[in-house]
This record gives structure tokens, sequence and C-alpha cells, in this order.
């Protein structure tokens, strides 16, 4: 097998999707964290600044999801195919919502109707609460696995035997998180009474995820199996959840020192560390069996071939310096609070 | 019903309905790249108004079609998924290309376009413009060659059998270049810059017949008219060479496409006509000889028909295809007469005061919709039994773990949302467009104030 620095290429694209999930869970988890609390503002004011905050920058951050699907598809066919394919119902809720969220933020503003604003006001808040709530419910099922026959063909339910209690967790955390990383970008682009209302409104966020984060941790440890197994195999790796957890703790004292940006970076490094913690979990499998372990999907029996991933690498090489350019004018072009013009939404 | 019937209904609503917006954001794209940079090069205002005008419409088509849009790339998966193992060492590569190549830089630039008026330079807000231009027209190009690798399969091997057999790629731009993605991407561009270019033309000439906005009127009909000529001059061009590819390697689609059904006889060439796959017969007014004629300049050369292949190794809809085929081509005809008869008249003066012309011009945005539709369904159901021309059948393609309950409820959320997504999307343009460019009750450069 071709290798890169002494790694083989299916490891190396591994790498490559986490990093692309990893940059969706942080850039859209503030975009639907945001959109989360929406319904805690209650002036129409306050919500069109909260939705222009990310005006200009969740179409850009949407692409990470696109180019990590894509990423998917095109590494580990098999992964793609057999998840889609059996998460059937999640993920057509998953995608619904996602077009009724752009559909509220482009058409919320284009009536001052009461009924029009509220109803979009809705809408947006319950597709951003089921986004960030199914995504963790898909990512639990990825970790505990699903019911995987031969010829990777699914056998299990189809909606509710996702939604296991640990599975609710997991996406209560999610939620969790996102709202946290929300309301500390809200923070960064907002002033005046909004900003206060925020200050407080992120420390019932941490709250919540403080809380949801330890129930499901304790959770994890007594019913996944598994888990202690892999950590009694490489005690070191126990370094990520206490990264990820002084990570959390330290943004706290960053917001009371009005260190926004700083506290925004914790709260993605917390992010990281936690699904560097999924990858360490699951690697080298993709998607477990419950049935048979034989049966699960892994980065070796889900690759695309050698060939092929040779090629996706150079592309990824080629295209992430492109990439990394464009966010960082975007994102300069946009730095600072949220001014409302002609053009906001 | 069966899961494969419900799978190919909903790939085809939901694809169907995506492919309204892109066209119209690469052809709205380019028309503003021109009255950007016609603004920046001559510094009349009138230039500035049009580009921001059409901008509040290319934000909704844009934002519509990216939204539609993710639908599609998880849809190989959910209902998919022996397609999608089965094509996906080749189409991954280029959705890969695709999303770090196009996407990220369309979606990048245009948080700019839209909302960066007021934060950078006219300078470099014309260069998001172009961005998100190249971009789209980027994106086109990689989901182009994905798409006509299935029709014209190049550069790969198949691997592994039965269940585990799929296509890998053993040569990437033989891949990419395969026999008719060039010719079918160019076509695709021509199709969305007409779209984009008779938005214009129609929104413009209604102003027109309305007696508003006279002046930056006819400058905008101006410029979507001469590119709507050109294009669709040149399309037949295009067109004519994606039916030479097809004839060479999809002759079951091109026989379907003129209801030949002669194992190999002289083909004739229908203006119009009624397939009978029953009786195998096709009336209607023709050239007799006039598909030869095309294919081999030859009015007797043989081609090859639909009955050369076995009844389950050829496209089963065969006067749908038909059907689709000649009412694309009729539209391309009637819009190559109507922008060249309306050049005519601009070029000898008074294209303007024609009343029952600029009327024709108002409604005629849906014929080059209506023309990229049905021409996506000839290539998509002439293609048929095949999802992977002669390796992978579209009956062997679908996911089989997912149920028709599932898919029946998949189904009606998609007609649901897409049916308000549709009313919002023509109650939101039909808004601005009644609204205008600018608030008439005071002249453009009162407006301008404004801005």
């Amino acid at each position: 097998m071709e290798t890169f620095l002494g790694i083989d290429y299916p490891t190396l694209w591994f790498l490559v999707v986490g990093l692309l999930f990893s940059g969706y869970a942080i850039l859209e988890g503030f975009d639907y964290g945001a959109g989360a609390w929406h319904l805690f503002f209650r002036k129409d004011l306050s919500r069109r600044i909260a939705i222009n905050a990310i005006g200009p920058l969740w179409d850009a951050n949407q692409v990470w999801l696109i180019i990590g699907a894509g990423a998917l598809f095109a590494g580990f066919p098999v992964m793609y195919a057999t998840m889609l394919s059996s998460m059937y119902v999640p993920f057509m809720l998953f995608l619904m919502f996602l077009v009724l969220r752009s559909s509220a933020i482009k058409f919320r503003s284009a009536e001052e109707m009461k009924w029009w604003r509220k109803t979009w006001d809705i809408v947006y808040f319950i597709s951003n609460v089921s986004i960030s709530f199914l995504l963790g419910v898909v990512l639990a099922n990825i970790l505990q696995g699903i019911e995987i026959g031969e010829n990777h063909s699914y056998k299990g339910g189809l909606f509710f035997s996702f939604l296991s209690p640990y599975a609710v967790m997991v996406g209560l955390t999610t939620l969790a998180l996102f709202m946290t990383q929300g309301a500390i970008f809200l923070l960064l682009k907002t002033e005046g009474r909004l900003h206060a209302r925020l200050t407080f409104l992120l420390k019932k966020g941490m709250i919540f995820f403080i809380v949801s984060f330890s129930v499901m941790t304790l959770y994890t440890l007594i019913f996944v199996q598994g888990v202690t197994e892999k950590f009694k195999e490489h005690p070191e790796y126990f370094a990520l959840p206490i990264l990820a957890f002084l990570a959390i703790a330290n943004v706290p004292r960053l917001v009371s020192k009005k260190k926004y940006g700083n506290a925004l970076i914790f709260s993605s490094l917390t992010m990281a560390f936690l699904l560097m913690l999924v990858a360490f979990q699951l690697y080298p499998v993709l998607l477990p069996s419950t049935i048979n372990p034989d049966y699960s999907v892994t980065i070796y029996n889900a690759a695309s071939s050698q060939k092929s991933l040779g090629i996706m690498l150079t592309i990824v090489v080629i295209g992430s310096p492109l990439l990394a350019g464009y966010f960082l004018f975007l994102y300069k072009t946009f730095h600072g609070k949220v001014k409302l013009d002609d053009t906001s939404y | 019903m069966d899961v494969e019937i419900l799978a190919r209904i909903q790939f085809a609503f939901t694809i169907a309905f995506h492919y309204i917006y892109p066209p119209l954001s690469i052809g709205l794209g380019l028309i503003m790249v021109f009255m950007e940079g016609m603004y920046l090069k001559t510094g009349n205002k009138q230039y500035e108004i049009l580009t921001r005008f059409w901008l509040k419409i290319f934000a909704i088509t844009f934002g519509i079609g990216v939204a539609t849009g993710i639908i599609m790339e998880f849809e190989f998966g959910t209902n998919w998924s022996v397609y999608s193992r089965y094509v996906g060492d080749i189409f991954g590569s280029a959705l890969a290309a695709e999303g770090l190549f196009a996407f990220g830089l369309e979606s990048a630039f245009l948080g700019i376009l839209l909302f960066g008026w007021n934060r950078v330079s006219p300078k470099v807000h014309f260069i998001s413009t172009i961005g998100v231009f190249l971009g789209s027209m980027f994106s086109a190009v990689w989901i182009v060659v994905a798409n006509s690798w299935q029709q014209t399969p190049a550069g790969y091997h198949i691997v592994g059998e039965g269940f585990n057999a799929r296509a890998e790629v053993t040569d990437f731009w033989a891949m990419v270049f395969n026999p008719s993605s060039v010719d079918r991407i160019i076509h695709v561009w021509q199709g969305a810059f007409l779209a984009g270019a008779f938005l214009v033309l129609s929104v413009h000439a209604y102003y027109l017949l309305k007696g508003r906005y006279i002046e930056i009127s006819k400058k905008a009909f101006k410029i979507a008219l001469a590119l709507a000529t050109i294009v669709s001059l040149t399309q037949l061009l295009s067109g004519h060479r994606s039916a030479e590819v097809v004839a060479e390697h999809q002759p079951a689609k091109l026989a379907a496409m003129e209801g030949h059904y002669e194992e190999s006889g002289s083909a004739d060439l229908y203006l119009f006509g009624w397939v009978n796959d029953k009786t195998q017969e096709v009336t209607g007014l023709k050239i007799p000889g006039g598909l030869s004629f095309m294919i081999d300049q030859d009015f007797e050369a043989p081609v090859t028909g639909l009955n050369a292949f076995q009844k389950e190794d050829r496209p089963g809809q065969v006067n749908a295809v038909f059907q689709f085929y000649h009412i694309m081509i009729s539209i391309g005809m009637l819009l190559i007469a109507l922008t060249l008869y309306a050049s005519y008249l601009w070029w000898k003066g008074g294209l303007f005061e024609k009343k029952w012309l600029l009327k024709i011009f108002a409604f005629s945005v849906l014929l080059p919709q209506i023309a990229n539709q049905v021409g996506w369904f000839t290539a998509e159901m002439g293609r048929q039994p095949w999802i992977v021309y002669g390796h992978l059948r579209t009956d062997e393609g679908f996911s089989q773990e997912v149920s028709s309950n599932q898919i029946l409820f998949s189904l009606i959320l998609f007609l649901v949302v897409y049916t308000i997504l549709f009313l919002l999307f023509i109650y939101s343009v039909n808004k601005k467009i009644k609204h205008g460019p600018y608030d008439e009750a005071k002249n453009p450069d009162e407006f301008l104030k404004y801005v």
C-alpha cells in the first residue's frame, strides 16, 4: 500500500475528512448555535442583528459541509453510501431543516408584517435546534454502531431505533456546545443591550453544556462498550478529554475579561478535541456493525483505490491554500461589529 | 409503488427543481460581470443601478440553488447507495474538486458580493463578482464531467465482481475529458447563459412596455440581447457536436431521440411527430434521411436503430425521449429567430418601437428554462436502462435497504417544502421587479445619493 510520510492513504484521507468535518462543526457550530438562541432575543431588531452577524459568512461556512460530504463520498464511497442509506430518515430531516433554515434567512426580511417575521423566526429557531440535535444523533449512532449485515445492507429500524438514550444525550450535548459557540460569536459581533443579554444567555448555555456533557460522559463510561478498553490500550489519549475540559473551562474566564475572540478560539478547541476523541475511538473503523464486527465499515474496506486517493490528496494540496485564502479575505472583510445597511437581511 | 420508481421520481423531481436556479445564477452572473465592468470602465451610475438591481434577484436564485443543491449531494448516498459505491472512486474526485475549487470560490465571494458594497473598494467588489461567476462556471464543469462519465465512461477499469464490483480510475484526465464532457459542458453553459439573458430581457421588456426605467432598461436589454443572440446561434454548434457524440457512443439514445427503429438503415429527421412504440411507427413531419445526413453528411448512410438492441438494453420511454428532444430543438430554433430578428431591428434602429415584440420578450423567460429541463430529460431518459452506460443498470443502482414508505415520506416532504419555496421565489422576485431598481418618484441621480 502506498504511503506518504509513513502514513497510508486511507488514513491520510481519514484525517482530511476529519479535518473538514471539524471545520464544519466549528464554523457552522456558531451559525447554528446563534440560530438556536433566536427566540431568546425579544426585539425584531435584535433578531435582525443576530441574523446579519452570520449573514455574509454562513453560506461560506456551509461549504465545509458540502466539501466534507464530497470528501467522504470520494474517499470512502462505501461509508458514504452505507451511512446515508441506513440513516435515511434522520438525514432527510436534516436536509429538510437545512433548506428551511436557508429559506428563513433569505425570506424573513422580505416583509415587515409581524406574522411573517414571527413565522420565519420560529422556522429558523426550530431548524437550527433540530439540525444541531440531529448531527449529534448521527454522531452517536456512528460511535455506537448500527445494525449492518452482509454486503453493507442495513437491517435495523427506520427512525426511533436511532434515538437511543445515548443518542439523545449526544444530540443535546451537541446543541449545548453549538449554543455556547454561537453565543460567544454573537458577543463578538454585537454591542449594547443585546450584548448584555447575550452575556447572561451565555452563562445559561455554559451550564446547559456542562450538565449535558457530564451526564453523557458518565453514561458513555458506564454503558457504551469498548470505550474503556480503548483507553486501557492507549492511556495517553486520556489527554484529549482532559484538554477538551480545560479548553471549555477557560471560556468563562476569557468572557469575563471581554476577550471574546480568544473565547471563541477556546470553545472551537473544545470541539476539535472532542472530535479528535471521536476519531481516536473509531479509527480505523468508520461505522461499526452491531451484528458482527466483520461487517463494520472501515477505512480500508470503504476506501477508494490508491490511485484515486492519490489524485484527491493532490486536489486537496492545491485546493486548501486557495480555500484558506478566500476565508481569510472574507473574515477580514466582515471583521468587527454588525452594522445594518440597505443590503442587510 | 416499487422502490426503484419512487427513487427515480424523487431524484427527477429534486434535480429538476434544483435546475431552475443554477442556470439563472450562471447567466445572471455573466451579465452582472458585464454591467459592473461597464460601470467601472465608464463611471456611468446607471450601470451601478443595474448591477445592484440584478444582484438582488441573483441573491435569491443563488440561495435556492445552494439549498436545493446540498440535497442532491446527499441523495446519491441516501437513494442510490449501490450506484454510489460503484462510481465513488470516479465520481468522488470530481465532486471533491467541485467542492474545493468551485463552491469554495463562489460561496466565499458571495458574502462580499452581497454585503460588501460599503466594506470593499469598487474594484475588489468587481473581483468578487467575477469570483462568484467563475465559481458557478466551475461547479457546472465538475458536475457535468461526472454526469458525462455516466454517459460515456472513460479512463477506468472495473474491479471486483457482483456486489463488490466497482469502477476505478486508471487515467484521471481521460476520465475528466471523456468523449462527451467538453461538448456537454459548453452546451450546459450556453443553456445557462440563455436562461439568465432571457430573464433580463423579459424584465426589461416589461419595464419598457410599462414606460418605466426606460433609459437603463434599454441598456440592459441590449446587453442581454447581444449575449442571447450570440449564444442561441452558437448553441447550435455545441448541440450538433453533442448529437454526434451521442451517435457514436450512445446509439440507442440517438435512435430514441428520432424514433428510429430499423436495425440499420437511413434515418429520418422529424420536425415534430408522435412515436407509437408498439407499431414502431412515427407520425409527423420529417426530412427523409435527415438524421443520416446530420451524422454522416449522406442521406442514405445507415444509422443504428432501436431494434439493433435487445428490448431490455434500450430506452423504455421512446416517445417521451422523442418529445423532450424535439421540444428542446424547437425552442432553440425559436430563440434564434427571435434574437436574430430583434438584433436586426436594433441594427436598423427601432428595436424598442415594436410593442408586440417586447411582449413576446416579456414572456420569453420560460423558453430557455423549458429547453434546459427537457434537454436534461432527453439526456437522462435516453441513457436508460443504464445508470452507468453499458455497465450498471438503473434497477441495480438504487438503495435496496430503503423502503418505499421511507421514500414516500421524503418525497411528500420535498413536494411540500419545494412548493412553498417555489411560491416564495416567484413572490419575492415579482415583488423586486414591481418595486424596480430605484424609486421613480425621484430621478436616478437623486436616488444615488441614498445608496
